[in-house]
């Protein structure tokens, strides 16, 4: 067989002494869309930060495609092919649309300055092929009447929505998303989802973290459910969300 | 008559100033880069270019009679590579301490200007310096408004250049890490990267300025470039408005006319003997003008304005 886009052996990471993640290991094959879910506080959004490099481990290793990440800078990982989003949008605010979803191509001549001056054939060639490419995805997220916009002006779902879009401009072949749904509002909600199995399709692997459990059933295909920092079942999403241990910890974890 | 030929002495000053702010802007206004040892990059270039263009000296090392163009651009790089070394050190300092760095570089190589004597003629300084439109000189009138177009041009090229780079590829990622540095670094940038070259670019920007000054003056010495140049440009920068090329440039003059302005009436006023201490009052009134700007207008006089980059080619929409 061969090495899954992504994977995470024994990752354990601790603040100030409080253990957040203790010995998780996950997989994503490639072209796979697996869940990750657990209460409120699980350490799923630590895993996350551990995975993209925003984090190191305490002990572990980080795998893609096979290939040791785990000392590789936050934006080694991405040049290597992953991306993720935040649980919290974090959209260049005062940036409008287009050139927040510009701002994400890797590569870009046009970021040294001297290239700037001394090549400007190249970097407006480049300019050209990636304003065409950020279009499309704007428009693949439905948000070119807003492409000239500040950021700051979008709401929550929109958000998230141009976080799905700046993720795929950096061409991507592994992407972990932080909640894409939560606080989307209804009628953006079938739109993030049908997206979201749209990209996979094309064989871009998904690792997904997410507590709307009717999303998670139509999307994945597998789920990972961590509970206090630790893998506490694996398995067909139906399946594990009947196990009486997982039952239990969402009724403990969560406010009734 | 000599009224017309100060007015430009004046504004060619105010010119290689606006230069520096410029510089400073990329560092600061565009990036935040806390630099408070510009007068040293600027003296870093004022030297380097003199060594370039002066002739032979006997006691001093250097002289090699290149034209001034060539000594332009040596000093916008030597000071582009001293800038880049400072930044490689300090930039992953936390900013206060990017302060206090600078701060100390700055005295350090002002020091160096005063006693490395082989390289910079010490206490003394250099004169005779090659000037631009050397030729005219006799005709101050003629020679004054030369010099300033010369050094208008500059500011206006460098000006064109700026907004450029504000509007590329490069001036975009540097606002997205000003927005939000874990954003931009989860997308694959470098923060620390695009703080260098903001950094040496500022750096270059200033390096020039000082050698457009000492070609224009014709003398430089080591009081030229102590930390009194370095206020004087954070007050043009903060008075003309950071974040705002067009206020760098209106800064630079308006506190320069100030400056120049209090200087020539503590001369009048106070006499000869005292006007050592009285000068100090010119640094009074340009604090004072700051403190109240700051009060009534925090951003400057030209606030930062929204850049956004160049869009290229036109949207089908289907
Ligand atoms: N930077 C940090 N410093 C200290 N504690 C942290 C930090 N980040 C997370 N934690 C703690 O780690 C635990 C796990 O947090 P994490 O955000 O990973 O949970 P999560 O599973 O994503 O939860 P949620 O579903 O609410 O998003 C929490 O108790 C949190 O308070
Ligand atoms: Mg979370």
């Amino acid at each position: 067989m061969s090495n899954p886009a992504l994977s995470a052996d024994g990752l354990s990471m601790s603040f100030g002494g409080h253990n957040v993640v203790r010995d998780m290991s996950l997989n994503v094959g490639t072209g796979e869309l697996v869940g990750l879910i657990g209460p409120n506080g699980a350490g799923k959004t630590t895993m996350f930060n551990l995975l993209a490099g925003t984090l190191r481990p305490k002990a572990g290793v980080i795998r893609l495609a096979g290939e040791d990440v785990t000392d590789r800078s936050q934006q080694g990982r991405c040049g290597s092919g992953l991306s993720r989003s935040f649980q919290i949008p974090k959209p260049f605010a005062r940036m409008t649309v287009l050139e927040n979803v510009m701002t994400s191509a890797q590569g870009q001549v046009g970021e040294n300055v001297l290239s700037v001056l001394i090549r400007p054939g190249a970097v407006a060639a480049q300019e050209r092929a990636n304003v065409a490419r950020a279009r499309a995805l704007i428009d693949f997220v439905s948000l070119s009447h807003l492409e000239d916009r500040p950021a700051s002006v979008l709401s929550g779902g929109q958000r998230k929505l141009l976080e799905l879009a700046r993720v795929l401009m950096t061409e991507p072949k592994v992407i972990l998303l932080d909640e894409p749904a939560a606080g989307v509002n209804p009628a953006l909600l079938d739109l993030i989802i049908d997206r979201i199995a749209d990209i996979n399709s094309r064989g871009i692997s998904i690792l997904l973290i997410e507590h709307n459990m009717d999303m998670i059933a139509r999307l994945c295909s597998r789920v990972v459910v961590m509970a206090a920092g630790r893998l506490l079942a694996e398995g067909a999403p139906q399946e594990v969300t009947r196990r009486p241990e997982v039952v239990d910890v969402y009724l403990d974890g969560m406010p009734s | 008559m000599e009224y017309l030929a100060y007015a430009a002495f004046f504004l060619t000053l105010a010119m290689t100033f606006s230069i520096i702010c410029l510089g400073l802007n990329v560092q600061w206004g565009q990036t935040g880069l806390f630099n408070v040892g510009v007068a040293a990059f600027v003296g870093v270039g004022a030297y380097t270019s003199v060594l370039l263009t002066t002739p032979a000296t006997p006691d001093r090392i250097g002289g090699f009679g290149l034209p001034i163009a060539v000594g332009w651009i040596g000093a916008a790089g030597v000071s582009a590579v001293v800038s880049f070394l400072v930044g490689a050190l300090t930039l992953r300092l936390r900013s206060d301490y990017l302060a206090i760095t600078t701060f100390g570089i700055a005295i350090a190589l002002q020091l160096c200007f005063q006693n490395i004597e082989v390289l910079t003629g010490g206490v003394f300084g250099v004169g005779f310096i090659p000037r631009a439109f050397g030729s005219v000189q006799a005709n101050a009138l003629l020679f004054n408004y030369a010099n300033l177009a010369l050094a208008a041009a500059l500011v206006v090229v460098l000006y064109l250049v700026l907004e450029h780079l504000a509007r590329s590829p490069w001036g975009r990622v540097l606002r997205a890490v000003r927005e939000d540095e874990a954003a931009a670094q989860s997308l694959g940038k470098n923060p620390a990267a695009l703080r260098l070259q903001a950094f040496a670019l500022g750096g270059a920007i200033m390096g020039l300025a000082g050698a457009v000054q000492a070609h224009f003056v014709g003398f430089i010495s080591p009081p030229n470039y102590l930390p009194m140049l370095t206020f004087q440009v954070w007050a043009m920068l903060i008075v003309g408005g950071s974040g705002n090329n067009m206020g760098a440039i209106l800064g630079a003059v308006l506190v320069w006319a100030i400056w120049a302005l209090s200087g020539s009436l503590i001369s009048e006023v106070f006499p000869a003997d005292q006007q050592a201490r009285a000068a100090s009052l010119q640094i009074v009134v340009i604090g004072v003008m700051l403190c109240l700007l700051l009060l009534w207008r925090p951003q400057g006089l030209l606030p930062e304005r929204q850049t956004i980059s160049k869009h290229l080619g036109t949207r089908h929409d289907t």
